[in-house]
Parts: C-alpha cells; sequence; structure tokens
C-alpha cells in the first residue's frame, strides 16, 4: 500500500491537467452535438460512435493526401452532416424508430469508414510532417486553438437556435403536436437537427485524430456515452454554479465544461494507476445514476411502495385508536 | 369558408377494431360562422376537428377551406390556415419555451421560418398588448417558461396563438373541459371576445349544452359519426337544454348518454 502511493507523484498529475483540459475540449464538441439531438430534439442517437470515427477517417486520409487540414475537417463536418441526413430520413421517411434508426447508421458506417481507410483499421498521422490543426505534442497550443474553435462553435449555435428556424426546431423537440399546429414541419427539423449534430460529431472526431495522431475505425465507440455523460455532467455543474441564471449560452458551454471534467477525471483515474479499460464500466455507472435521479426523485415523493408504507402505517394507528 | 362534402373516415379497417368514425359529413361554414358542436361520446366531434385539420388523410370526400381544397393537404401545411386549441391544456404549447417564444413561433405560422432572429421588439410590444387582454397577468411574465403556467393560463395562451395570425378557421376541442368552472369560463368569455372582434370562423366542441345554446350562431349535433341536428339564427336564440335533449331522443332514438352534458 505504501509502496502505490509512494509511486503516484503529484507532479505527474498536475503535468497532466492539460491534457486532459485539450481532450475534454475536442470530446465537449462531439457532446455538443449530442445535446442537439439528446436535449433540444429529444432523440438519443447512436450514429454518433459511426461519424465520430468517420470524421476521423475523413480527415486523416485528406490530409495524408496533401490537403489542408482545416479543409480536411470541412470535409469531415460534411460528411458528419450527410449521415445524419441518413439517419433523419431512416426515421422520418420509412418510419423506423430513432434509436433503430441510429444503430443502423451507426452500423452501416463501419464499412464505410474502412472504406475510407482503405480496409485498414488504423491509419498514422504525424505532425512533424503535417501542419495539423492541433497535436497532444503541443498540448497548450492544443487548448488554445480547441478553445476558440470550440467558443466560435458555441456563438454559431446560440445564434442558429436564436432564429426562427432554430426556434422551430427547438419546437419540434418540446411539443410535436404543437409544432405541426404552428405550421412546422417536423420532419425537416429532425432531419436537420440529426444532420448538425452529426456534422459536429464527425469535426471532433477529425479533431481527436490530429490530437491523438491517427485516425482508428473504433474510435468512436461508445461515443454517445461519453458524449451523455458530458451533457449532463456540464448540466449538474452549470445548475449548482449558476442556478436560474443558467440560459441557452452557457447551457451549451457548459456541455463543453461537463466534457472537461469528464476528461480530468478520467486523468485522475490513469494518474491513480486503475485500469483504464474500467474507465467505460465507471462512465456507464455515472450516467445510468445521473439518468435516473429525476426518476428515482419523483418516486421518492410518490410511489406505489411510499403508499403502501403510509397505508400501513394509518392501520397501526387505526389499531392503536 | 369551409365546405365538407361526404368526408368519410374508417380508424383500423379490416381489424376488429374497425370504427366507421366519420360517415359521410356533409357541411358548409359561411364567413364568421361560430358554430357549437355538441353529442355523446364517441359521437365523432373530435374526429371531425381532426379530419378538418388534417391530422391523417380521409377515405373518401372533400375538404374545401375558402375556395381552396385542402384535402390532400397535412395538418403542417393546413395549418396557415387554422388555429387550434386542443383539450388538454398541455399539447398547445411549448413547455420549455418562454411566452414570447411560443406567441413568436405562432406569429409565423404559415409562413417561411428563416434565419432572422425569432422575435422582434416591435412584436414583444404587440404581444404585451394582446396578453394584457386576457387578464391572466401574462404580460409581466413573458420570459418565463409555459411549464410554468396552470392549465387555464395555458389554455389562454393557446387560444391566442390560435388567433395572433387571423386563422381562416378556429377549431376547439372541448378547450375548457379540463378547466375548473370558473377558469373555464373565463377562458370561454376570452374565446367569445376574440371570435367577435375577429369576425372568425369557428367550429367548438362543447360538452356542456347550455354553453353550446349560449355561444355561436349555429349548433350542430352529431351522432355516429353523422350530424343529425343543424339549428341556426334565430331558431338557435330559443333553444333550450330540454329541447335539445328531446331532439336527440326523437332523432337518434336513443337516450342522450352523457349526464355531465345535462348537468353542466
Ligand atoms: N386515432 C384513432 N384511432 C382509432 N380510433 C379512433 C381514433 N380517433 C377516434 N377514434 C374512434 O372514433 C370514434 C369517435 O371518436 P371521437 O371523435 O374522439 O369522439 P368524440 O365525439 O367523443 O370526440 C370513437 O369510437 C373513437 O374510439
Ligand atoms: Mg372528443
Amino acid at each position: 500500500m505504501g509502496e502505490y502511493f509512494a509511486s503516484l507523484s503529484l507532479a505527474g498529475l498536475t503535468g497532466r491537467i492539460p491534457a486532459g483540459i485539450a481532450q475534454g475540449i475536442i470530446w465537449g464538441i462531439m457532446a455538443l452535438g449530442v445535446y442537439i439531438t439528446y436535449r433540444l430534439l429529444d432523440i438519443a442517437d447512436l450514429s454518433v460512435d459511426g461519424t465520430f470515427s468517420t470524421g476521423a477517417a475523413v480527415t486523416v486520409m485528406l490530409i495524408l493526401a496533401g490537403h489542408n487540414p482545416w479543409l480536411a475537417m470541412t470535409a469531415a463536418f460534411f460528411a458528419g452532416l450527410l449521415a445524419g441526413v441518413v439517419t433523419g430520413l431512416l426515421h422520418t421517411m420509412l418510419g423506423i424508430p430513432p434509436i433503430l434508426s441510429g444503430i443502423l447508421t451507426q452500423y452501416a458506417l463501419y464499412s464505410v469508414n474502412l472504406a475510407i481507410m482503405g480496409f485498414k483499421a488504423n491509419t498514422a498521422i504525424s505532425v512533424d510532417r503535417y501542419a495539423l490543426v492541433l497535436s497532444s505534442r503541443y498540448v497548450n497550443s492544443a487548448i488554445l486553438t480547441g478553445g476558440i474553435l470550440v467558443l466560435t462553435i458555441i456563438a454559431l449555435l446560440y445564434w442558429y437556435f436564436g432564429t426562427e428556424a432554430g426556434a422551430a426546431l427547438r419546437a419540434t423537440g418540446c411539443n410535436a403536436v404543437m409544432s405541426k399546429a404552428q405550421g412546422i414541419n417536423i420532419n425537416v427539423c429532425k432531419v436537420i437537427g440529426l444532420s448538425l449534430s452529426n456534422g459536429l460529431v464527425a469535426l471532433s472526431g477529425g479533431l481527436f485524430a490530429q490530437y491523438s495522431g491517427f485516425a482508428d475505425v473504433n474510435s468512436g465507440r461508445g461515443a454517445i456515452v461519453i458524449g451523455l455523460a458530458a451533457v449532463i455532467i456540464g448540466e449538474v455543474a452549470g445548475e449548482a454554479l449558476l442556478g436560474k441564471r443558467l440560459n441557452f449560452a452557457m447551457r451549451l458551454l457548459f456541455v463543453v465544461v461537463g466534457g472537461i471534467i469528464y476528461y480530468l477525471v478520467y486523468t485522475l483515474v490513469l494518474w491513480l494507476k486503475l485500469d483504464s479499460n474500467l474507465m467505460k464500466l465507471f462512465t456507464a455507472v455515472i450516467v445510468a445514476i445521473f439518468l435516473a435521479v429525476p426518476y428515482l426523485r419523483k418516486q421518492s415523493r410518490s410511489s406505489f411502495r411510499l403508499a403502501a408504507r403510509l397505508a400501513r402505517k394509518g392501520e397501526k394507528q387505526d389499531a392503536q385508536a | 369558408m369551409l365546405r365538407l362534402e361526404n368526408v368519410h373516415k374508417t380508424f383500423d379497417p379490416g381489424t376488429i377494431n374497425e370504427k366507421h368514425a366519420l360517415t359521410g359529413i356533409d357541411l358548409s361554414l359561411s364567413e364568421g360562422d361560430f358554430v357549437t358542436v355538441i353529442g355523446g361520446n364517441g359521437a365523432g366531434k373530435s374526429t371531425l376537428l381532426n379530419a378538418v385539420a388534417g391530422l391523417w388523410p380521409i377515405d373518401c370526400g372533400r375538404i374545401i377551406i375558402d375556395g381552396q381544397d385542402v384535402t390532400g393537404l397535412p395538418d403542417f401545411k393546413r395549418a396557415a390556415f387554422i388555429g387550434r386549441v386542443f383539450q388538454d391544456p398541455m399539447t398547445g404549447t411549448a413547455a420549455s419555451m418562454q411566452i414570447e417564444e411560443n406567441l413568436a413561433l405562432a406569429a409565423r405560422r404559415g409562413k417561411r421560418r428563416t434565419l432572422k432572429w425569432r422575435i422582434t421588439a416591435k412584436e414583444r410590444k404587440s404581444f404585451r398588448e394582446k396578453l394584457k387582454l386576457l387578464e391572466l397577468g401574462l404580460e409581466d411574465r413573458m420570459s418565463a417558461k409555459t411549464g410554468l403556467l396552470s392549465g387555464g393560463q395555458r389554455q389562454a395562451l393557446t387560444l391566442l396563438m390560435a388567433t395572433l395570425i387571423k386563422p381562416k378557421l378556429l377549431l376547439l376541442d372541448e378547450h375548457t373541459a379540463a378547466l375548473d368552472p370558473k377558469t373555464a369560463q373565463k377562458v370561454l368569455a376570452a374565446t367569445e371576445r376574440i371570435i367577435s372582434e375577429d369576425g372568425l370562423t369557428a367550429l367548438m366542441v362543447t360538452h356542456n349544452m347550455r354553453d353550446a345554446i349560449l355561444h355561436g350562431n349555429r349548433l350542430i349535433m352529431m351522432n355516429e359519426g353523422n350530424i343529425i341536428l343543424d339549428i341556426r339564427g334565430e331558431q338557435k336564440r330559443g333553444l333550450t337544454v330540454e329541447d335539445l335533449l328531446h331532439k336527440f331522443e326523437e332523432i337518434s332514438g336513443e337516450q342522450f348518454a352523457s349526464d355531465k352534458a345535462i348537468l353542466g
């Protein structure tokens, strides 16, 4: 035991924090995508696991082919948009439930992503040979570039969801019957939302590939859970810190903060020399707990078990009387 | 303003639940007609309004609004002509959006939704004026989420949203049934005021025969998917609840099923 603690160095932890922040920002962009579907459209979209890798694959292959990294990321964004449209059409035009639509897209994307990478599961890209947008080699500048990018994205999302079209999308997720009665084409709104979401996820995948120096066909596995974790952690943190002042812009910002917190915890787990493979279990448990909280809270106020307990109490009192 | 020709609708055809809910409805409303709709449970009142709103395609017949055949248009396209208020107060507004956002959404009913900002300062001012007329204090809470409002406040807001852009047709489906009697009267008074001020053409379903007689210039009674009675003008003004019950038994050969309709 003593040996274990002796092996942990505080400097080792503080030294790793910037890398955690950088990764948190990159995954925060992905979480913004999840926020659009999960919170605004009320759809749990599982395509993101596939589109994250799509973004990575497109970005790396285009950069390797000699294109500008920013151009490559733009292409990744559009590839993501397209994947989102596919999920959206599976749902709205073919009547497949949204969760299944997402699973189908994600499954199909595995092959597509492999094809993009020339049927190799992993493709490396070196920051020494290419002018990457960011890299884990230069963590501080990665934080700066990622930070500017994420703030720009938040500003654009804030603007879009404040427009007539964006408000229609939010209304669709909140109340479909009302939206239709107000003349909103809810199918179009759902497709736009899914598309935008997957575009951001692919962009995040492209950044992540550059940061880590390779594109992997499996890099998006479980992305939806990490995205949800970031959304939920961010909400809890935002509500605790800002309370009623948590407006829409702040909500978006705190989604990214949630991503950063998630990766700082991840960093801590690694520093404690816990098996990082356990992180998935850990994340799933955290997300399950937070998703369950609203339900459990309601149950504590009113449930059959509670009713039975109160009834028994009443019986006892009647017997005593 | 509204014409229905031989409208039929069967739910779940070919199954054990098959239900011929509209059996060849013919109905014609002139501009400014305010028609109250009564009938027993399951008579097809909601189905009639849903057919007009375009929730699903009808089996046969034609629906014409202001000279335009809308039979082939889905609900969100017909929304350009139609304002709706539902029975359930939760249905008419977006709970997680602000009062003014809901109104702004309604102000764009039937228009293209562009990348312009969702609400203008001018609109905000006009919303405030219109909310004031409801006398519910909503004009001071315009940035509150509608999820925080009571059922009556939500219905009043939905009514305002449905009429913000003058609809060619206003559809009200028992929109006061879920409210307590006092609130129901308030919402009904607002309904009456808006319809008469704007000269709207309206169909209002109610389970309350007295309200059906009191409001509007025309009354129709439905039974088993069709209109069995259509009374208007002078004749309607002289009606009593007893008359209506009597007429119902005479035409349908049954007792009127709903106690609520008699007592309410
Ligand atoms: N969407 C639907 N699917 C199946 N049956 C329906 C549907 N809507 C209404 N019905 C049936 O049609 C009949 C008329 O219903 P409705 O129009 O709601 O009556 P009410 O006059 O009470 O409003 C009822 O038997 C009802 O069960
Ligand atoms: Mg009904």
